[in-house]
């Protein structure tokens, strides 16, 4: 039956983002109108243009036609032109990309390793003074909007202590490639990366936590103290693992949640990413770049869950055998 | 077990260990008082300084006698602003929220209830939206649709019920099981009966538990949207005064009331609701509850 999983598991995957550059049409050229009206609504409109507009759009061609169209283009990577910047949309994406997948990267990592070890540190002392801390602390940051934690470390560290820089991606002036060039990154780096580590590490720490607990208490723990297993390799060498399996599932709803905490992030610190052109692109109605920036954030999400799926299935044999 | 058991709603504990929890009871505190800061607030303190400020000396003053919270970037008073913003906050997160629930809970009580191909076309669907990245769909919605309060609620509250849905859906699948269900039907009842009567009420401390994340969650994410100038520019929340804050420069002039106030405001509300929706989740978890 293997094979069949892996048949029936792919299938899925291309009948998601099938559904979802169809639900992005939808969104975008349906329900609101077409582009044309769009163009009308976003104030980038010139009157006599419109004919020409509606030929350049295809909005001569039927529903269907434009919908068949639209999935050709996006297929071959043509995701329309910028109002604002008069480019193709993938141009204006270019470097954008990166720059988001650097700071999303990076945070993730800390999130993950912070989180998971302040649930272990929380789950092994459980209903202990450090275990309530831990708990009130993941929530009330979790509570914080990804913006305002921003604006505060702004504030401390850019306006009470000058230490560290709170705009941009890179100092100028620097010439690229060098070290120097790579640590004023590196330094640009810390707040916003930080930000979104304060945010999210709840979200570890408190399943890390609640998984651990409910581990803690099976039967081949039992056995394992009864062999004289440490209560330290217990934890982290025994219970851990299993305890584990929660957070793949968690950390694909958290790409989800990450990307929506970019957003705010990149706007406070005006990082050159995805998040900031969106921000950009809600601000002057620049819908093309807007879908295309969607249309990202929806497939990364879905591949993520496909991939975490995957892992689970590698990591726990139980299902593997069912 | 008798069949009387199966009634988790009927357990009178729930509210009691809900008070008991140190979170919960934190939780309940905090919001008995953002709700009378919010709604009995603004008759309290009937400040008339709605208006404008009047020289650029009013403009983003400290906090004084006067402004007991400083002045925003027009001169106007951010204690008042704060008090009339609450309320827009409350509201969109209410009215989103009530949204997400009828929609989640409806789904997942009929997708588990009735099982079989319903519940497979349901949960496709279901699963479809909760890959979505939530906040960047509801900008898009915003953005496309509108930035009235009533807009902002629909378009949350659309968004925000995929994951309720899957969690009522799972608990009825194993209550329509048990034997009161399964004795109650060949008694004869109607489906509409066993859920409205039966199922619902078994699932109701669930659908609560889950009602004040919902909240949080909408409470945030309007914050959000108003702060990326999505927000109503009439109704002014405290992610729109957070919104201005931020483009008047006030943290590089180093007005803090200017945003400690409102961000303290939105911290403060959706803290209270996910402290008791993770209070009712550990109260409501029988194992880990017979841990404490």
């Amino acid at each position: 039956m293997r094979g069949s999983y892996w048949v029936r598991k792919l299938a899925s995957l291309a009948a998601t983002l099938y559904a979802t550059v169809s639900f992005n049409f939808l969104l975008f050229h349906v329900l609101p109108g077409n582009p044309v009206q769009l163009l009308a609504r976003s104030g980038h409109y010139d009157a006599a243009a419109r004919r020409q507009l509606v030929a350049l759009f295809e909005l001569n061609h039927s529903l269907l036609d434009q919908y068949v169209i639209y999935l050709n283009n996006t297929l071959h990577g043509n995701l329309g032109f910028s109002y604002v910047y008069r480019e193709p949309v993938t141009t204006v994406l270019g470097s954008a990309i990166g720059n988001t997948l650097l700071l999303v990267g990076t945070a993730t990592f800390i999130t993950v390793v912070v989180g998971v070890w302040l649930g272990v540190v929380a789950a092994s002392r459980a209903n202990s003074l450090t275990d309530a801390t831990v708990s009130v602390t993941s929530l009330s940051l979790w509570s914080m909007p990804d913006f305002f934690t921003g604006m505060i470390l702004i504030f401390v560290c850019g306006v009470w202590i000058h230490v560290l820089p709170i705009s941009g991606i890179e100092s100028s002036g620097l010439a690229s490639g060098g070290l120097a060039h790579v640590l004023d990154i590196a330094r640009h780096l810390v707040l916003p990366a930080t930000t979104l580590v304060l945010v999210n590490a709840a979200e570890f720490s408190l399943i890390t936590r609640n998984s651990l607990v409910d581990t803690l208490v099976e039967d081949y723990v039992l056995t394992a103290r009864a062999k004289g297993v440490s209560r330290r390799a217990i934890v982290w060498r025994h219970a851990l693992r299993n305890a584990l399996l929660p957070i793949v599932t968690a950390t694909a709803l958290y790409v989800g949640m990450v990307l929506g905490g970019a957003i705010q992030v990149e706007t406070v610190f005006s990082w050159p990413g995805m998040g900031l052109l969106i921000y950009n692109a809600v601000e002057q109605r620049d819908y093309p770049v807007l879908e295309a920036s969607f249309l990202i954030f929806a497939i990364a999400v879905i591949v993520t869950n496909f991939a975490s799926d995957v892992l689970y299935r590698l990591l726990d044999p139980r299902v593997r055998r069912t | 077990m008798s069949v009387l058991d199966d009634d988790v709603a009927r357990r009178p504990g729930v509210w009691r260990d809900l008070w008991r929890d140190r979170m919960g009871r934190s939780g309940l505190i905090m919001m008995v008082a953002v709700l009378f800061v919010v709604l009995v607030g603004p008759m309290i303190f009937p400040f008339q300084s709605q208006s404008f400020g009047t020289s650029s000396a009013s403009i983003l003053q400290p906090p004084s006698a006067a402004h007991w919270f400083g002045t925003t970037e027009l001169g106007q008073d951010v204690f008042r602003q704060f008090l009339l913003g609450g309320r827009i906050s409350l509201y969109v997160g209410v009215f989103a929220t009530v949204i997400a629930i009828v929609l989640g809970a409806g789904l997942g009580l009929v997708s588990g209830y009735y099982a079989g191909w319903r519940d497979a076309v349901l949960m496709r669907i279901t699963d479809f939206f909760l890959v979505l990245p939530t906040l960047p769909l509801i900008i898009v919605l915003a953005a496309l649709f509108g930035q009235s309060i009533v807009i902002t609620s629909l378009v949350i509250g659309l968004t925000s019920w995929p994951q309720t849905a899957r969690i009522i859906r799972s608990q009825v699948l194993s209550l329509r099981e048990r034997a009161l269900v399964l004795r109650v039907r060949s008694l004869g009842a109607s489906n509409y009966r066993i859920m409205a009567r039966h199922i619902l009420p078994n699932v109701a401390p669930l659908i609560f538990a889950n009602l004040v994340l919902v909240l949080s969650g909408a409470i945030l994410a309007q914050a959000a949207l108003a702060f990326l100038g999505l927000g109503d520019p009439v109704q002014v929340s405290w992610g729109t005064m957070l919104h201005n804050a931020f483009n008047a420069g006030a943290m590089s002039t180093g007005a803090w009331w200017y945003i400690l106030t409102p961000g303290a405001g939105i911290v403060v509300m959706v803290l209270a609701f996910s402290l008791i929706g993770h209070s009712l989740d550990r109260v409501l978890n029988p194992l880990r509850r017979s841990q404490r």
